[in-house]
């Protein structure tokens, strides 16, 4: 057997391939449905009522979206300059505290329109301080930096459990550990009533077309991917890889800041151990569903967040575990990477 | 201050050395096989989790200790299999590919968990390896005592290290697994095939992860709990390259790092009160992130690690 270059690639299997693979991948899944005996039509019926059947699961789909749109950001741009962020867990969390160590009090008394944007500053600016430390290291050190920032992600989760046992811990919260809330001031508005849809959903779209346009259209979005495709030959046109390496770090460290801020700001209002359910992780499957384009990181996400909110729906109601969503979104991710490889590839015996 | 040192005086700690130190072993001497034919596998991490559940999962069943351990190694190989089955043949970034069984192996090994056992208040227990207790080993002095009180899988570690430093440095099939790793084109000159060499040796490489979680669950513990892992996978692809990529010095890293981890537990115990505890538990972390830049420059990776193979491309 052995792989053979497509000489050209047709449009219509470009865009049926992700699909074919996401149908794969909800087949092996039912297959695991039918294991813990439940019915697996009705499994899936619950999954698309759970997402989307209503009024109240659209908004949760979103609202679950939006950090994923943020994670699933920060992981494209920096694997598309061959950055292997696998920090991004880290650096949302790190964004978090931070949001909350400068949206925790209001001694300027800034008005929302000037708080809001600082307080995201704050968490996109520590988000990017994390990253850059593994990246650095890369460049002076040949450390690789998939290790360092997977090993950062327990350092960090540590610290935050710090914080709020600590300097951050809240006298109110009856012994909970969980850190002092932002000011009012510093959340971030409701978008439907009776819902957790926050404006931060519509902040990630915005980040998500600036990011489309940044890496398509700008001198830095060339370098990266030059960067990301061959180093060597980037090296050679005179791009400075260093430096490059080191702002794709900053952007996509702060991404995943950003997404720990305005999970902050938009849906808890503080910081608790439990505040993401592995949305760093679940952006990297984001991201390759997306095929690292930017714009598509938003489709990937609801989709993923549909799934996951789908997912608990149906297990709260039909005793399937939960389990089965991210199950579900791995074997996506492993279906999608075949699916995109056989569009440019043909297998010969 | 001879608190501290009193420590290192005290029997407990050096078994609890070697107790910390046998997944470890397990997963860095995997890693490392499968680094040496030059596939880096990120599956580790889960792969130790689906281990760790597999082998808790069939002695609660009703099997015995070492079904355990082989159902694990099973399982393990199969992860290496789908890992190699992407990335060798298919050639698929290593990274991207590893992750995904990551996350497919450790939310299967939940989900496949809650399945067979549903929620109680206190998790279910088996009744895990004991410690051997050989007479004849506890008459050595010294050394003997603290072996004798480990369990099985930790013989069964220590056993591979020269095992896999002997196949690695002075068989036909480990100089062909390092041609693999250094120069596949190379290598298929002289008659051995890469991609079967690859496919093989991460498969071998998997199911030692798994052993490495399943000494989890069937020596250290007695249940399995979701994320009892907790980044030991990680911390055995940073000792990998703390090891240069050799079995002995792999031994060595591991024992060096529980060392430090079954240290700072009991310095914890003594400063606990002053001192944070999390700045305790950040420790192996960042000392593992230190190995690896104190390391990193002097190492010599093998060279085709990570670059996919393709007959007739160069």
């Amino acid at each position: 057997m052995r792989l053979e270059r497509r000489e050209t690639q047709s449009r219509l299997m470009m865009l049926t391939a992700p699909l074919v693979a996401i149908l794969v991948a909800l087949m092996l899944a039912g297959g695991l449905i039918a294991l813990s005996g439940a019915s697996v039509p009705e499994a899936f019926r619950r999954i698309a009522v759970g997402a989307f059947g209503s009024r109240l699961a659209i908004t949760e789909t979103l609202t679950r979206a939006t950090p994923l749109i943020f994670t699933g950001l920060a992981v494209a741009v920096a694997f598309r300059a061959r950055v292997w962020n696998i920090g991004a867990e880290g650096q949302l969390y790190l964004g978090a505290v931070a949001a909350v160590a400068v949206g925790a009090t209001n001694p300027l008394g800034l008005p929302p329109l000037l708080l809001v944007p600082v307080v995201a500053l704050a968490g996109a600016a520590a988000g990017a301080a994390l990253l850059l430390v593994p990246v650095a290291l890369r460049i002076r050190f040949a450390v690789d930096e998939v290790v360092t920032t997977l090993l950062l992600n327990f350092v960090v989760l540590l610290f935050v459990s710090m914080m709020i046992e600590g300097p951050m811990k809240d006298p109110l919260a009856f012994g909970w550990p969980a850190s002092v809330p932002v000011v009012d001031a510093a959340t971030l508005p409701g978008l439907v009533e009776r819902s957790r849809l926050h404006a931060g959903l519509i902040l990630a779209v915005v980040v998500a077309c600036v990011v489309q346009f940044v890496m398509s259209r700008t001198v830095f979005g060339l370098e990266a991917r030059a960067t990301g495709h061959n180093p060597a030959a980037a090296r050679f046109a005179g791009v400075s890889v260093g430096a490059t390496l080191l702002k794709v770090a900053a952007l996509s460290g702060g991404l995943a800041g950003l997404a720990g801020a305005v999970e902050v700001m938009g849906v808890k209002g503080y910081v608790t151990t439990d505040l993401s359910p592995g949305f760093g992780y679940a952006g990297i499957i984001v991201a390759m569903l997306a095929n690292l384009s930017p714009v598509g990181v938003v489709a990937a996400a609801v989709f993923s967040a549909a799934i996951f909110v789908g997912a608990d729906s149906m297990g709260r109601a039909m005793s399937v575990p939960s389990f089965i969503a991210d199950v579900t979104v791995a074997l996506a991710l492993l279906t999608m990477l075949v699916a995109l490889l056989l569009t440019t590839y043909r297998i010969r015996r | 201050m001879s608190v501290m040192l009193d420590v290192f005086a005290s029997a407990g700690l050096w078994e609890a050395v070697l107790r910390i130190a046998t997944p470890l072993i397990f997963g860095t001497l995997g890693a490392l096989l499968c680094e040496r034919a030059g596939v880096l596998n990120l599956g580790i991490e889960g792969i130790m989790t689906f281990g760790a559940m597999i082998a808790w999962l069939t002695v609660f069943g009703g099997a015995n200790l070492w079904v355990g351990l082989l159902a694990a190694a099973a399982c393990g190989a199969l992860f290496g299999l789908l890992h190699a089955g992407m990335t060798v043949p298919l050639g698929l970034s290593q990274h991207v590919t590893g992750l995904g069984i990551t996350l497919l192996a450790s939310s299967l090994a939940y989900y496949l968990f809650r399945l067979a056992v549903p929620v109680q208040g206190t998790p279910p227990t088996i009744e895990a390896f004991q410690p051997v207790g050989w007479a004849w080993l506890e008459a050595i002095p010294v050394v003997g005592p603290l072996l004798a009180a480990q369990t099985p899988p930790t013989f069964l570690a220590l056993a591979l290290v020269p095992l896999l430093a002997f196949v690695l440095a002075a068989t036909p099939l480990g100089l062909a697994i390092r041609m693999t790793g250094e120069n596949p084109h190379a290598a298929e000159a002289q008659g051995i095939d890469p991609i079967a060499t690859r496919i093989g040796t991460v498969v071998a490489g998997s199911a030692l992860m798994a052993l490495g979680g399943a000494f989890l669950t069937l020596s250290a513990f007695n249940s399995f709990f979701p994320t009892m892992v907790q980044g030991r996978g990680w911390v055995s692809i940073a000792l990998v390259v703390f090891a240069m990529w050799r079995p002995w010095r792999a031994l060595l890293g591991a024992l060096l790092f529980a060392l430090f981890d079954a240290y700072q537990l009991r310095l914890q115990a003594q400063l606990g009160k002053e001192v944070p505890y999390q700045l305790f538990l950040m420790m192996p972390y960042i000392l593992s992130i230190a190995a690896l830049v104190v390391m990193a420059r002097r190492a010599r990776v093998p060279q085709a690690l990570m670059q996919p193979y393709r007959r007739g491309e160069r």
